[in-house]
C-alpha cells in the first residue's frame, strides 16, 4: 500500500483534481439547466410545459453511461458524417455536458419541488402590489424555495460527484480511471481500489460535513 | 353618489372553473370613494368575484372597467393596474423572508415608485398608521394575526392604491384581534378610501359599508344601503342567510 501511496500519490492526488474540476464545471451548467427546466414545468404555458417535461423525462430515461457515449462519440461520428472533419470534443467539455445534462435533469426536479412548496399566496400577494411574475419569482418565490431546496441539492451534489466515476469509460483521466492504470501496471488491485475508495469517501464525508452546517445556518432566523 | 366618478365598473362578469360556474353573469358600479361590502353564504363567488378586480382569477368572459383601465384587454399592462389596486388577504400573505418594513418597501423601491429612502420613510409612516412601527425591524413569524394583517394593509397602501380589496382579511384571526383590524380599516373608509370587502362581521358592515351586495350561487341577489339590506332584506336567500348568522 505504501508502495503505491509513494509512487502514485501525485498521479492520485492530480486525478482527484480533475474529479472535483469536473464536479465543480458539471453542477455550475447543471444549475443552470435545472433552473431553466423548473421555470418551464411551474409555468403556465403548455408548450414551456411540455418541453420541460420532456426534457427531464428524456434524460432520467438514458443511463449516464449511455449519454456519455452518445455525446463523446455520437456527436462527433455525426458530425463528422455531415463533412465537418475537424469537430473534436475534449473527454473533459464531453464530461461536462453528459454530467451537467443528467445532474440538471434531477436538480430541474428539485427546484420544481422547491417553488411548488411555496404558498401560492406568496406569489398572488406580489403580484397584487404590481411586480410582473419574474420579479415575484425572483424576489419572493425563489428565495423561499432554496431554503427547502438546499439537502435535496447537496445531496445531489454528492450524487455528481460520484457519477465522475462513470466517466472513466470516455478516457477522462479522473480518480477512478487513473485507479485502473495504476491497479494495472501494480497488479497490487485491493490495495488500490481500498485507497480510491477512502479518497473518494473522504471527499465527500467532508462535503456532507459542511453541507450539515450550511443547512443549519439556513434555518436559522425561521 | 350619482356625480362621483366611477372606479369599478363590471359588466357581464363570468367565472368558471372547469366545468364550475362560480360567478355566472355580474354587473356592478362601484363609485370612488364608496365602501362596497359583499355578504353571501360561502361558494356563493364573493372572493372569486374580488380576486377578478385585479385578474388573480381570470374572468372567463365579461368586461372589468377598473380606474379607466379595461382589464379584461389582453393588451392592458395588468402590472400597472395592480400598482392603483391594493390587496388583502385572508392568510396575511406576508413574506416570511423579509422585515415587516422590507414587506412594505419592496413593491415601490423594485417598481421605481420611490428611492430606498423615501419608502423607508413612507413605510414608517404607513407602520405609525397602523400602530405598528415598534415592530418595523420584526419578521412576520414573530408577530401575531392581528398584527400581521396590519402590516399587511399597510403593505398594500404603500403604493399609493385609488381602491383596496379585502378578501376576508379577518376570518383567520383569533375574536380578540379582529377589532384591531377592523378598526384601521374603519380609518381607510373614514379616510375616503374606495374599498370592496369581502367579510363575515356583519357589525362592520352595517357601521362602515355605504352599500351592501348580497350574492348567492354567482348572482347579486339584492343590494342597497346596510339599513335596506341587513335590516329590512326583501329576497328570502338573504333573509334565510341573515337568520343563520346574526
Amino acid at each position: 500500500m505504501l508502495h503505491i501511496v509513494e509512487t502514485y500519490g501525485a498521479m492520485l492526488l492530480r486525478s482527484l483534481g480533475q474529479t472535483i474540476l469536473l464536479t465543480l464545471l458539471s453542477l455550475i451548467f447543471a444549475m443552470i439547466v435545472g433552473l431553466i427546466f423548473a421555470l418551464m414545468n411551474v409555468g403556465r404555458n403548455r408548450i414551456f410545459n411540455f418541453i420541460g417535461t420532456l426534457y427531464v423525462d428524456a434524460v432520467r430515461g438514458v443511463p449516464l453511461i449511455v449519454l456519455a457515449y452518445f455525446i463523446y462519440f455520437g456527436i462527433p461520428a455525426g458530425i463528422k458524417s455531415m463533412g465537418i472533419q475537424n469537430f473534436r470534443l475534449t473527454a473533459l467539455s464531453a464530461g461536462t455536458i453528459a454530467l451537467a445534462m443528467n445532474c440538471g435533469a434531477y436538480m430541474a426536479e428539485i427546484i420544481r419541488a422547491g417553488i411548488e412548496s411555496v404558498d401560492k399566496g406568496q406569489m398572488e400577494a406580489s403580484r397584487s402590489l404590481g411586480l410582473s411574475y419574474g420579479k415575484s419569482m425572483r424576489l419572493v418565490v425563489l428565495p423561499q424555495a432554496i431554503r427547502t431546496m438546499i439537502p435535496s441539492i447537496i445531496n445531489q451534489f454528492i450524487i455528481t460527484l460520484k457519477d465522475t466515476s462513470i466517466l472513466s469509460v470516455i478516457a477522462f483521466p479522473e480518480l477512478t480511471n487513473t485507479g485502473k492504470t495504476i491497479a494495472g501496471n501494480t497488479f497490487k488491485v485491493l490495495e488500490t481500489w481500498t485507497i480510491v475508495g477512502l479518497m473518494y469517501m473522504i471527499v465527500i464525508i467532508t462535503l456532507s460535513k459542511i453541507a450539515k452546517r450550511i443547512e443549519r445556518r439556513a434555518n436559522r432566523g425561521r | 353618489m350619482e356625480d362621483r366618478k366611477i372606479m369599478v365598473h363590471v359588466k357581464d362578469l363570468k367565472k368558471n372553473f372547469g366545468k364550475l360556474e362560480v360567478l355566472k353573469g355580474m354587473s356592478i358600479d362601484i363609485a370612488e370613494g364608496e365602501v362596497v361590502v359583499l355578504l353571501g353564504p360561502s361558494g356563493s363567488g364573493k372572493s372569486t368575484f374580488l380576486r377578478c378586480l385585479n385578474q388573480l382569477e381570470i374572468a372567463t368572459d365579461g368586461t372589468i372597467i377598473i380606474d379607466d383601465h379595461d382589464v379584461t384587454d389582453k393588451h392592458t399592462d395588468i402590472n400597472v393596474v395592480r400598482e392603483n389596486i391594493g390587496m388583502v388577504f385572508q392568510h396575511f400573505n406576508l413574506f416570511p423572508h423579509k422585515t415587516v418594513l422590507e414587506n412594505i418597501t419592496l413593491a415601490p423601491v423594485e417598481l421605481k415608485k420611490m428611492t430606498k429612502e423615501e419608502a423607508k420613510d413612507k413605510g414608517m409612516q404607513l407602520l405609525k398608521r397602523v400602530g405598528m412601527e415598534q415592530k418595523a425591524d420584526a419578521y412576520p413569524a414573530q408577530l401575531s394575526g392581528g398584527q400581521k394583517q396590519r402590516v399587511a394593509i399597510a403593505r398594500a397602501l404603500a403604493m399609493n392604491p385609488d381602491i383596496m380589496l379585502f378578501d376576508e382579511p379577518t376570518s383567520a384571526l383569533d375574536p380578540e384581534m379582529v377589532g384591531e383590524v377592523l378598526s384601521v380599516m374603519q380609518e381607510l373608509a373614514a379616510e375616503g378610501m374606495t374599498m370592496v370587502v369581502v367579510t363575515h362581521e356583519i357589525g362592520f358592515a352595517r357601521e362602515v359599508a355605504d352599500r351592501i351586495v348580497f350574492m348567492d350561487g354567482g348572482y347579486i341577489v339584492e343590494q342597497g344601503t346596510p339599513d335596506e339590506v341587513i335590516s329590512h332584506p326583501k329576497e328570502e336567500r338573504t333573509i334565510d342567510f341573515l337568520n343563520k348568522v346574526l
